[in-house]
């Protein structure tokens, strides 16, 4: 458990993903069967057993330690379980005891018992070579996953006392279920690969059909056994990513090899549908990096009824038109998905390619075929809640174009505000794993675009902790004072390595205040720096002053050639919003 | 006139007086630590006449003072500092010496904090008051061990006077840096670390370690280094990091003013890992609020477990708690019946969080 605490430990820190990769894979090395196993499943999520609440962790402390110490404690830490673990008095002390005894309370009976012989140095090696050794993780969750409500306090007061600082820290953050470390299951899944120089994708492939620890998938990763079989009949299968376009690249592409279908703006699922052992149907939702979404959307399942894997398009519909992705966000993440929600937010699946029919693999067919097998398998489920995405007829790329410039005449009508583009694919593409070159093309729609004033910079993480690479940015606003900047939006990427030296420069010499880590940068209207700032999509928010929320706002452009008091409004941006909803 | 000017006036002579009152002896003052009846303070934060300090780091030992008699450690740092004339006179003193100042007594312990830190116990008639200045009492090969001072009153420092700051065996945490070189031999890591005291002991627990790799330098850290290896502490071999090539940094180790190492001045290093070493690096929010990569829990203060482990040896009955968390330790000290207070100097601190690097170390 100490082990797989340092991992936990080091990552928090670390912002690097091919650092935390080579972590990860250090410690799959390093680690034996079934901990590692463990380890992978509390990384990908894929540990059960009933969280222990937080209040518990306050009893078990309070138990333990002055009342008033705590409190200090907890108010510097701010945390709970590192307060508790990092203040846990070892050696079973119990302080409502010691407090009846004697007025001398051993925090650590070992250094007590020195007495006459109390020396300096080596103080803090505790009495730790008579305790049992400390849990191993394997222990820990194999034991969490039978031990009833009643046993728990006394089982965890237990492993407290045997392990360390990070280890009481890690044990605390996973009994409680708040083990927010910022690894994806996919993160976790590519370091294990790592381990066997094996692609990530064939992990994904086999995943659903493995248990922890995973002792057949370290085999296999490591040489020492065949590949594990995926039993599950209802498997997720590695998808397929497109190219973003450039201009230069149409005059080498024909337009008579390409179909082109229209880029929504929901999310990439995978619907699988397959029969278990004993006949029944069971069906699964994926998102685009396989993890298993499904609970989220019981809604769907029933219309998954034929036995299939479809690729296609998450959306919210309403009266049959498809609504803006801010609609659809209030679906994503739910835990609990209640019956108002999926009335409210009435889910839909739209339909791109199909990657298995019943039992046949279609993926190394053309897509060509594969569009025709799905037409037929859309029209065998004849279900509302499914369709197929409608191809956009052109000839030429002109053609094209002009359909991207107004999908709502070019076939998408109504629904022409969710999309975000048109999607290239070529007839003749397989269905390849990844990101393979001139297959897909995606080719998104111009963004927003305003000119703000930057207000505030804030450094970097990683690479770019020497840097000011966040900014605040505002638009103008009249206030009580008159004309006044009100904060939009914040960005720390879409300019170039050369362009961040310059911004940096600029935040160094024009700094008005510091507060911490955040500079407050000049930001009159003839002195200051306005970017250019491209965003997909505006939504209410009362969370900011401004009233507005940008999604995927980065810098497209500096504009040193600017004054700011020439940059736009916030009545442009409610503008903006008002078109956004009004349609 | 009050009891309390009759017996300040008369220590040391009048034998009829019932007891000295501590306060009587060692009073806060806006200066400092003041002792009436010796004629001097301790650790000063404004120029006074007479100055006796424990230990070198800036918010002890500042210039300007008449006199000042310290170890001739802190002496010689005083004067690497703020150059040949930071004081009109100065006196040195050894540990276990101990001279008459006035009406008192003063004798010097190792207070083991940093090279030459010194507790100053101060005895007047049969009352004893050890005003302990920054102290560990973890091993530290670059200096003294702590020693236990008994005596009637114990003044503390609180740096770290929270039972959340307990700070483990440092070579666990220099193993945790070697690790992560192994791990990462393409980058160069950069532990940050207060220039006097802590990155000399951050090097020599390297060495006990068996790392005998070059170990290289912020230029800002040079001269004290420099200092520490003249008075016999072996740091092996140390290099400077300017005019080193970006490449050539790969798989080294580089110690540097905290404040450095999210400075421009990092560019130079090839992908940093920013290790910090520090007592505060316990709490993950502190760490995260400096940028740290790889949090390293060494300290050059007491923690939790050692301030109250070192009250109860010094059999004080009274403690006087300054600068750090006082609240705490003032509660535990209270439960345990034992009489205390906190002190409320100011001028004290962190003295990682006020290290500044000189402009131009900074700029290159």
């Amino acid at each position: 458990m100490n082990r797989f605490a340092e991992l936990l430990d080091r990552l928090a820190y670390e912002p690097g993903r091919n650092n935390k990769l080579r972590l990860i894979t250090a410690y799959f090395r390093d680690t034996p069967d079934p901990d590692r196993g463990y380890a992978l499943a509390a990384l990908t999520g894929a540990l059960s057993f009933k969280h222990a609440k937080p209040g518990l962790v306050r009893d078990l402390i309070m138990d333990r330690t002055d009342p008033v110490l705590f409190g200090l404690s907890y108010d510097y830490v701010g945390d709970l379980s590192e307060t508790v673990a990092l203040m846990w008095p070892k050696g079973g002390a119990n302080y409502r005891e010691s407090l009846l005894g004697h007025a001398s309370l051993p925090l650590s009976p070992a250094k007590e018992g020195q007495g006459e012989g109390y020396h300096t140095g080596g103080l803090n090696i505790d009495s730790r070579h008579n305790n049992p050794p400390p849990p191993t993780l394997s222990e820990v969750v194999v034991t969490l996953r039978t031990l009833g409500k009643t046993e728990l306090p006394s089982q965890l007061a237990r492993w407290l006392d045997e392990l360390d600082e990070t280890g009481r820290w890690a044990l605390l953050k996973l009994v409680t279920g708040a083990m927010r470390i910022g690894i994806s299951a996919r993160l976790a899944k590519t370091a294990a690969a790592a381990l066997g120089d094996k692609d990530p994708h064939e992990i994904e492939l086999i995943w659903p059909g493995l248990a922890p620890p995973y002792l057949e998938l370290f085999a296999w990763l490591e040489g020492r056994g065949d590949k594990p079989v995926n039993r599950d009949p209802a498997p997720f299968r590695p998808v397929m990513l497109a190219h973003a376009i450039e201009d230069t690249d149409f005059a080498s592409l024909d337009p008579a090899d390409y179909i082109a279908e229209w880029k929504w703006d929901g999310i990439r699922v995978q619907a699988v549908s397959g029969r278990d052992e004993r006949g029944h149907t069971q069906a699964r939702l994926y998102s685009r990096t396989g993890e298993d979404i499904t609970n989220s959307f019981p809604d769907l399942l029933p219309s998954l009824h034929l036995p299939g894997a479809i690729d296609g398009e998450l959306l919210v519909l309403r009266d049959g038109r498809v609504q803006t992705f801010n609609v659809l966000q209030q679906r994503l993440n739910r835990k609990v998905v209640s019956p108002k929600l999926t009335k409210d937010f009435p889910i839909h699946l739209r339909a791109y390619d199909l990657l298995g029919d019943d039992e046949n693999d279609l993926r190394e067919l053309p897509f060509v075929e594969r569009r025709a097998h799905l037409e037929v398998f859309v029209r065998k489920l004849d279900d509302p809640r499914i369709d197929l995405s409608p191809t956009i007829a052109f000839d030429s790329w002109q053609a094209l174009i002009a359909a991207r410039a107004d999908p709502a005449s070019a076939g998408a009508g109504e629904d022409a505000d969710a999309v975000e583009g048109v999607m290239l694919k070529r007839r003749d593409a397989p269905y390849l794993p990844g990101r393979p070159r001139g297959q897909w093309w995606k080719w998104k729609r111009d963004p927003h675009i305003i000119d703000a004033v930057l207000m505030y910079a804030q450094r970097g993480h990683g690479k770019r902790s020497s840097y000011y690479s966040d900014y605040t940015f505002g638009v103008w606003t009249s206030g009580e004072d008159g004309e006044q900047l009100v904060p939009v939006g914040k960005a720390y990427f879409g300019f170039t390595d050369e362009e961040l030296l310059q911004i940096d420069r600029f935040v160094r010499r024009n700094t008005t205040e510091k507060f911490g880590p955040v500079r407050h940068v000049v930001h009159e209207p003839d002195q200051g720096l306005v970017l250019e700032v491209a965003f997909e999509g505006l939504a209410r928010s009362p969370r900011h002053r401004s009233g507005v929320a940008m999604r995927f706002p980065r810098i497209s452009r500096l504009r040193w050639d600017k004054p700011p008091r020439e940059a736009d409004r916030l009545e442009t941006l409610e503008r903006m919003l008002k078109d956004v909803t009004a349609n | 006139m009050t009891a309390k000017h009759h017996t300040a006036e008369h220590c040391g002579e009048t034998p009829y007086i019932i007891r000295m009152r501590p306060h009587d002896i060692l009073l806060p003052v806006a200066a400092g630590l003041c002792c009436k009846p010796g004629g001097f303070h301790i650790d000063p934060v404004r120029p006074v006449e007479r100055a006796v300090i424990t230990h070198g780091h800036s918010d002890h030992a500042r210039p300007g003072h008449g006199a000042v008699l310290a170890t001739q450690e802190t002496l010689d740092m005083m004067r690497l500092r703020y150059g040949d004339n930071f004081a009109r006179s100065t006196q040195a003193i050894r540990y276990g010496e101990e001279i008459r100042l006035g009406d008192v007594k003063i004798k010097f312990h190792p207070a083991g904090h940093v090279l030459g830190s010194a507790q100053i116990a101060v005895s007047c008639k049969d009352l004893c008051i050890v005003a302990s200045g920054d102290y560990k009492d973890a091993i530290d090969p670059t200096c003294t061990p702590f020693e236990v001072v008994p005596c009637d009153v114990f003044i503390t420092e609180a740096t770290f006077g929270l039972p959340v700051f307990r700070h483990g065996d440092a070579a666990d945490e220099v193993k945790k840096l070697l690790a992560s070189v192994a791990l990462f031999p393409e980058r160069a890591h950069l532990v940050g670390a207060y220039s006097l005291g802590k990155a000399q002991r951050v090097i020599a627990l390297l060495r006990e370690q068996g790392y005998d790799a070059p170990v290289y330098l912020h230029g800002a850290m040079e001269g004290i280094t420099r200092y520490y290896e003249s008075r016999g502490i072996a740091l092996g071999e140390l290099r400077l990091v300017k005019g080193m090539k970006k490449a050539d940094l790969a798989g080294t180790i580089t110690l540097a003013p905290p404040t450095a190492t999210s400075d421009i001045w990092t560019r130079r290093f090839p992908d940093p890992v920013t290790a910090f070493a520090s007592g505060w690096m316990r709490v993950r929010a502190r760490a995260r609020q400096r940028g740290v990569e790889l949090p390293l829990v060494i300290s050059d203060h007491a923690d939790w477990d050692g301030l109250t482990a070192t009250i109860s040896a010094t059999g004080a009955g009274e403690v006087w708690v300054t600068h750090g968390q006082e609240d705490a330790l003032v509660h535990w000290c209270r439960a345990r019946g034992l009489a205390a207070r906190p002190l409320d100097l100011v001028g004290y601190g962190d003295e990682e969080e006020h290290e500044v690097v000189a402009a131009d170390e900074a700029e290159t």
